[in-house]
């Protein structure tokens, strides 16, 4: 185990992303994520990497087609405003099953918003940013710790199931420090025959390709990927439970959110409330089969979120509306505190204290 | 002896390009070039979005298919993964000149080391004959109904003329098809632009003025003759940059 270091957990993004065999980067200022973009012009030369400022966001993820279509690991990150004119080119990569690393350093919303965190670009990442049938696997750390182990899982998962992967991260996980190991886990190798490499005589042509006007054969293509995505559904879904065993209020919060969720489900705790809390971990595939489990114990969720109600939707899907759903939400920038959400735990089992 | 036969670089099959336009010269002088050059087996091609999209399919080269005007910053993608390769895109005006401008200026300021052939045919030809970026004034399409009024919707762009003025561009030259003479010079010209990238010298653009019989509605004579009566006046051939002579 290598020894922990203080580091902001954009510039540790960065690290573990070079450390994880990202030698190719593009992107674009844009707050809160441009340390990440700063680290990478400092570090990728030092390492015989690729840093290019693009002149747009578009540029920038379509340079990210062109490395992830040469068979490199690359990347890009941004902030909500600049995601929204990524979503072409990640509609893109995953029309074309590229591999790539997509970070979102969540800001509010809509429109140019603010620069303070949000997670308000939930329904952007899950339900589809850009056109067309397809999935991003979406990977939300709450820690410096956990942005980088998703940072290495993350260019992992895109390699073994050749699609775009979104981090969504937000203000405050991205701006603030902790201790981190930053310790190598193992690369595994991936098959990149399908690269544009050139032929060299070895090989016919290889094509990278999102276009189909046969309608019978798009559709398979869109079916064979739906395929996959629902292999990764049953195999990658990742969550953390918090005291669910005995709980009869169950919070469903995931980023910086679940962070301040955890002080207020001790709290309730202190209280004597039975209170618990699922952590999504990956946002797509949502962790469905817990919170239906969940749902046959427990006496009501509350979904906490920095925005409007997003994700709430999900949880009620998960389980199927069996159980009351309450949102406790902030937006705008704007975080709840512990005691916003004591609040509503209180509200919830009753009022009674 | 073989004195003329069909170029390695291109696959050998039907083209979906209507009879008289000029793309299957262009398609053909670009693999020409690399067969010329002994690069086919590293180069990679990067379609765009307009009637060149399944250019992919008729290079016989790795290819990837870009999103509309994207194709220069795919190019570069491509080309900083693996410099060794021989990257070029393949674009029409639209492509080009109207939703993918930035991407072209700005691989042209950072000049890099990619070959752009850009075909321009004063139309959008794949979604039925609209106004493009470099319809000349008063040309009618179905989106200039009247005439291209340049009071309105502007003036047509220029794209080697600009480009002359960003510093980081190596080779810019236009050039046209309509005729034996001009078709030599294409040739000579972006072989010049394939060159240059083995060399390592940088941006080079080709812009190849092109026809459109199907939406202009002329037959593929008379479109030959309207390209040299009406587009080369406004769109000039010639050098435009060649920083490569400078250096000498």
């Amino acid at each position: 185990m290598a020894d922990k270091v203080l580091m902001k957990g954009n510039e540790a993004l960065a690290e573990a992303a070079i450390m994880a065999g990202c030698k190719h980067y593009y992107g674009y200022p844009i707050t809160p994520q441009t340390e990440i973009a700063a680290y990478m012009a400092r570090r990728m030369p030092k390492v015989g990497g690729v840093f290019l400022q693009a002149e747009s966001e578009i540029a920038a993820i379509n340079m990210v087609i062109g490395s992830a279509a040469a068979g490199k690991r690359t990347m890009t990150s941004s902030s909500s405003p600049g995601i929204s004119l990524k979503s072409e080119g990640i509609s893109y990569l995953a029309g074309c099953d590229l591999p790539a690393l997509i970070v979102n350093v969540q800001r509010g919303g809509p429109g140019l918003g603010g620069i303070q965190p949000s997670q308000a670009d939930y329904f952007q990442a899950i339900k589809g940013g850009g056109h067309g049938d397809y999935k991003l696997i979406v990977l939300a750390p709450n820690s410096v710790q956990e942005t980088v182990d998703l940072t290495f899982k993350g260019f992992d998962l895109a390699d073994k199931y050749r699609m775009p992967v979104m981090l969504l991260s937000d203000g405050t996980i991205g701006q603030m420090m902790e201790p981190v190991s930053l310790n190598q886990s193992k690369n595994a190798t991936y098959d990149k025959s399908w690269a544009v490499t050139g032929t060299y005589g070895k090989r016919t042509k290889n094509i990278v390709n999102s276009l189909c006007l046969r309608p019978e054969e798009l559709e398979e293509w869109n079916k064979a990927r739906y395929e996959r995505y629902n292999k990764i559904a049953k195999e990658e879904t990742l969550y953390e439970e918090y005291l669910t065993e005995d709980a009869e209020i169950c919070i469903v919060a995931f980023g910086i959110a679940s962070r301040v969720s955890k002080n207020a489900v001790n709290a309730g705790r202190k209280l004597g409330i039975k209170a618990g809390m699922i952590r999504p971990i990956t946002l797509w595939p949502f962790p469905n089969e817990v919170l239906a489990q969940t749902a046959k114990r427990v006496k009501a969720f509350i979904s906490v979120e920095l925005s409007m109600g997003q994700m709430i939707d999900d949880v009620k899907l998960a389980i199927n509306c069996s159980r009351p759903v309450t949102l406790c939400s902030r937006s705008g920038g704007m975080i709840m505190s512990p005691e916003e959400i004591l609040q509503k735990i209180i509200e919830v089992d009753g009022g009674k204290q | 002896m073989i004195v003329f036969e069909k170029p390695k670089s291109l696959v050998d099959m039907p083209m979906h390009y209507c009879p008289g336009c000029t793309h299957g010269i262009i398609h053909r002088l670009v693999a020409e070039a690399i067969d010329e050059l002994g690069i086919q087996h590293k180069t990679i091609g990067i379609a765009s979005v307009g009637c060149s999209v399944f250019a992919y399919n008729y290079f016989d080269c790795d290819m990837v298919q870009a999103a509309h005007g994207r194709a220069p910053a795919v190019a570069t993608g491509v080309k900083r993964a693996n410099p060794e390769n021989i990257v070029f895109t393949y674009q029409g005006d639209g492509d080009l000149a109207s939703i993918g401008t930035a991407e072209t200026v700005h691989a042209a300021a950072r000049n890099e080391n990619i070959t752009i052939i850009f075909v321009n045919n004063a139309i959008y030809g794949m979604t039925g004959g609209q106004m493009a970026p470099t319809s000349l004034p008063g040309q009618v399409t179905q989106t200039s109904p009247y005439g291209r009024d340049t009071t309105q919707v502007g003036f047509p762009v220029k794209m080697c003329e600009m480009l002359s003025k960003v510093d980081g561009a190596t080779y810019l030259e236009r050039v046209a098809v309509n005729n034996v003479r001009n078709v030599r010079n294409a040739k000579k010209a972006i072989k010049k632009a394939f060159q240059n990238q083995v060399e390592g010298k940088g941006f080079s653009l080709i812009e190849v003025l092109s026809t459109c019989p199907t939406n202009w509605g002329k037959n593929p004579l008379d479109s030959l003759k309207w390209q040299e009566d009406n587009m080369t006046p406004y769109y000039p051939l010639g050098v435009y940059k060649d920083s490569t002579k400078e250096e000498k």
